[in-house]
């Protein structure tokens, strides 16, 4: 009706948009990780999930410092470098129904946190892992970090020549069964994996090219917009469908790969390039390695498998969070205690 | 043919007072001989212990187990062993050398050890001979030699055969084709001692009845049930001896005792390492768990970083240190308090921590459901110092008590607590003035139970800060904390009497030194007072003590003092009144020790 203001748009649990807002970005103006914000207060939007159920968890750094940034209304843990995901484990622990957000940067995770790293890709987690990969460290001020490519140049020239840790591959190898490389630039195809990670019931790692717009964006960066401009080689054009979407039954035909998620979403993945299998894990770490040598930089849904039993499924505990449980069922009888004392005596 | 050989012809005779000092090669199924000889003992109602002392190593190196059985109760570790079983021919020589005069050896007669010490009492037995008599199958020999010297000592010492029995029917629980083959092994060496050997030494055991309603137990599997019974959630791990039994006892417990409808109540994980097993707490502390992991002294070191964010971050998980002799890999099977300023002031920055000292299986086990209380309660990380001597050896012990008192889960709320607050609550407030905040679980169901945890500078409302006041105010209110702990931690033990000098101890000094001061005051007639420390920070009790006291000895197993320092530290008036009485070889104190360390300081 012409003159009435329009009802802002709430999504399927009756939440608007600003109740998935965080505070005031605090980073350098254009920092791609700002772009990352902004499509996971999308995601966690579209998906309606409640704010109160996830939790946000990061290490150090510039990307460690994001998740102040978005939904507040979600529980957050800002804790130590490198050390997030043993942070995750213990909190998937406690509450195996929280959903985990874990932000981290390429410093946080493939150098101080890279033992870390590859164990929490083991097990499996309810948890999606965000590595906001810039190549250098930004709070104290432009070192390389790990995944620096070969033949990348600092700011003022200093130039790496160590080979690059290609966290995708490493994941894949660790039985990760949700792998994406994504460019904070292309920003249609991020809000769609992400909402699809985070549909995920297992660990999703996101390995998202963010570049550093204060130390890593110059001429002989492979980490810079233009670079990534210039050298993204989007694998493929995906689509998230949930449940619910009215054309759920259509989407997915022809020449689409569809795979459905434990919450009855799906996600649809349509090749672009080649017709490029990302159920294939062999397949996935060849297309690494050879773009490794190209300089192309390969970015969709690297690999996805069907979902899994999760680190908290194998663990054999109740349904209810452990944190949920009071003493009547955490203290063993006086008839227990007997029992034991009585076998020592 | 084997024959005593005594140097001077023996006619005294000493009833339930010995020291049996066993060596053997590790791995070579020597733990079960000697736990039935400790366990026969203990049966038949004599006061016992028994201390193993073994290397860093799974098979083939020299392990020694010491068993003192004493009539008056004194079961803590002596200087010299009465009676020496050599079954270990690498070191047979250099056991026998370090036994002292008069000392009995038991031995395989062809390591003819009756030259090298002819000032010592001499059973020479043909072991070797004697289990292929009494061991048909060559492959199960290696497995039951042992028990041939537990035969000859229950023959030579008087142990009843019964409890003999009895002790291998519990240590060998379920295994009847162990139990059929080890008794008669026994049996056959009591048999050839009887035949064989003519007593020539004063060691006899009778059945006395101080045992009643005892049981044996290793510290470590205290602990563990105090955790069970204390109800832990969430454990995690890394194996470090002499704390790894402790996980693997409470992981054993907990799946007998915790199961709902076929559901685990706990999760147990290992974890790469140390950092990692310290941060899984943090996340499962903060997430509402009664979070636990066990260590020791390098673990504590890789764990400092996460302590000091659980300290500032305001986290409960508890810590139990298992200490073990230190720096660096050190001894990692002998003991050591070396531990105590590493865990009181451990992590960077300003830190302090509430710590709990047991000496005893039994307070091992309530001292554990305390810690899990009181970490929950002042949202804190909070540890239990332990050593290898608690944890890894085997001590009796009153039976445990049921514990009754309700968990104390501290300050939390909940959804409907948030509505009737309107949901105005900040998680660093100080609202009732003792220090200590709320806090919400990590998915309550209320739009402002969320809130900001991290490791930087905070407002009360747990927003981001560099504001000095705000640093400041936060660390006073820390402080203030920390005073409250003050008045709920475990208090001293103390015995006043109004003697000039007072004595200060803590932790598995206990038994060693029970029996220093009766001998001061017997031979030597110096009295002292005693303070039994349990808990950091120190309460006002420790400080009054001192305070009426000349002269304060403290007696301690490290080299610079550690309890002393802090006590200085946090009481530096009366920091001059305090003298050191160390002992650090790795091995546990000796009465012996700390008699001739207080008597040259007393003649000063």
């Amino acid at each position: 009706m012409a003159g009435t203001a329009e009802a802002p748009t709430t999504n399927r649990i009756g939440l608007q948009k600003k109740d998935y807002a965080g505070s005031k970005s605090t980073l350098c103006i254009g920092c791609g990780h700002d772009l990352i914000t902004a499509r996971l207060i999308d995601a966690a939007f579209d998906n309606s999930i409640k704010p109160e159920e996830i939790v946000k968890l990061s290490g150090i750094g510039c990307s460690s410092k994001t998740p102040a940034y978005f939904v507040s209304r979600s529980f957050s843990f800002n804790s130590v470098h490198g050390r997030m995901p043993s942070v995750a484990t213990g909190t998937a622990l406690a509450n195996r129904n929280l959903k985990i957000i874990g932000v981290s940067g390429d410093g946080d995770t493939a150098n101080i946190g890279m033992g870390q790293f590859v164990h929490v890709m083991r097990r499996n987690l309810n948890m999606v892992y965000i590595v906001e990969n810039n190549g250098v460290y930004g709070l104290t001020k432009g070192q390389f970090s790990a995944t620096a490519d070969k033949g990348s140049k600092l700011k003022h020239g200093q130039v790496n020549h160590m080979h690059a840790i290609d966290l995708c591959a490493l994941a894949v190898e660790l039985g990760c069964r949700f792998v994406a490389r994504l460019f904070a630039g292309n920003t249609k195809m991020m809000r769609q994996v992400l909402q699809a990670a985070l549909a995920y019931k297992g660990t999703a790692l996101l390995d998202i090219i963010s570049p550093c717009v204060t130390f890593n964006n110059h001429e002989g960066s492979t980490k810079s917009f233009p670079w990534m401009k210039s050298n993204e080689l989007a694998l493929q054009d995906i689509g998230f469908v949930p449940a619910y979407d009215p054309h759920y039954e259509e989407m997915g035909h022809g020449e689409e790969r569809v795979v459905k998620l434990g919450d009855g979403s799906k996600i649809t993945i349509k090749a672009l390039d080649k017709d490029y299998d990302p159920s294939n894990r062999a397949g996935a770490l060849q297309l690494l390695a050879e773009h490794h040598e190209s300089g192309k930089v390969p970015t969709g849904v690297i690999y996805l498998a069907e979902e899994a039993p999760r680190f908290t499924d194998h663990l054999g505990m109740v349904d209810v969070p452990l944190s949920s449980l009071k003493e009547d069922t955490l203290r063993p009888s006086k008839a227990v205690l007997d029992e034991v004392m009585d076998s020592l005596a | 043919m084997a024959t005593a050989q005594a140097a001077e012809p023996e006619t005294r005779t000493i009833v339930n007072d010995l020291v049996l000092h066993v060596a053997t090669a590790n791995g070579s199924g020597s733990q079960t001989s000697n736990m039935v000889l400790l366990r026969t003992l203990f049966q038949m109602g004599i006061p016992v212990s028994g201390k193993n002392l073994f290397p860093s190593n799974i098979q083939g190196l020299p392990t020694w187990f010491t068993i003192r059985a004493n009539g008056k109760g004194w079961i803590a570790r002596k200087q010299d062993a009465d009676i020496v079983v050599c079954m270990n021919p690498d070191t047979s020589d250099e056991d026998a050398a370090a036994a002292r005069k008069g000392a009995i050896l038991i031995y395989e007669e062809t390591l003819n050890l009756a030259d090298k010490r002819p000032d010592c009492v001499h059973y020479a037995v043909p072991f070797k001979k004697l289990i292929a008599e009494a061991c048909p199958d060559v492959r199960l020999r290696k497995l039951v030699i042992n028990m041939l010297y537990v035969g000859v000592c229950a023959q030579l010492f008087d142990f009843d055969m019964e409890e003999v029995r009895k002790a291998i029917s519990t240590q060998l629980a379920g295994k009847q084709k162990a139990i059929d083959l080890n008794v008669p092994a026994v049996e056959y060496g009591y048999k050839w001692a009887a035949e064989n050997l003519k007593k020539a030494d004063p060691y006899r055991v009778e059945r006395m009845d101080a045992n009643k309603g005892k049981i044996i137990i290793e510290g470590n599997a205290a602990t563990a049930l105090g955790l069970m019974f204390g109800g832990v959630t969430v454990v995690t791990w890394y194996p470090i001896t002499p704390s790894s039994s402790l996980c693997e006892y409470l992981e054993d417990y907990l799946n007998k005792y915790r199961i709902k409808d076929g559901k685990r109540t706990f999760a147990v994980v290992q974890a790469e390492d140390e950092i990692a097993a310290v941060g899984m707490l943090a996340g499962a502390g903060w997430a509402g768990a009664r979070a636990f992991t066990s260590t020791s002294g390098p673990g504590i070191s890789l764990m400092n970083e996460i302590i000091g964010l659980g300290y500032f971050a305001e986290i409960p998980f508890v810590i139990c240190n298992v200490a073990r002799t230190g720096p660096s890999t050190g001894l990692p099977t002998r003991t050591m308090q070396g531990d105590v300023l590493s865990l009181f002031y451990a992590s960077h920055g300003d830190t302090k921590h509430i710590v709990v000292i047991p000496n005893t299986p039994k307070e091992a086990f309530e001292m554990a459901g305390e810690a899990l209380d009181l970490a929950e309660e002042f949202q804190t990380p909070v540890f239990i110092l332990s050593d290898l001597d608690l944890g890894m050896n085997f001590w009796m012990s009153e039976r445990f008590e049921y514990p009754t008192k309700p968990f104390k889960r501290g300050k939390v709320l909940d959804k409907e607590a948030l509505d009737k607050l309107n949901g105005q609550w900040g998680r660093y407030r100080d609202v009732d003035g003792d220090g200590i905040p709320y806090r919400t679980y990590p998915g309550t169901p209320h739009p402002k139970a969320a809130y900001f945890t991290r490791g930087t500078g905070h407002t009360p409302d747990a927003t981001y800060s560099e504001k000095p006041e705000d640093w400041k105010n936060n660390m006073d209110r820390l402080a203030r904390k920390f005073e409250t702990a003050k008045t709920r931690v475990p208090k001293p033990e103390i015995v006043n009497n109004g003697h000039a000098a007072g004595l200060i101890y803590f932790g598995t000094t206990t038994e060693a030194i029970r029996e220093a001061l009766a001998e001061l005051d017997d031979r030597h007639g110096l009295k002292l007072d005693q303070c039994r420390l349990r808990a950091f920070p120190f309460t006002q009790e420790v400080e009054d003590f001192i305070h009426r006291h000349e002269r304060v000895y403290v007696v301690e197993l490290n080299r610079d003092g550690q309890m002393r320092m802090a006590l200085g530290a946090e009481l530096p008036r009366l920091a001059g009144k305090l003298r050191s009485v160390l002992h650090y070889d790795g091995m546990p104190l000796t009465a012996e020790n700390v008699v001739s360390q207080i008597v040259e300081f007393e003649r000063k």
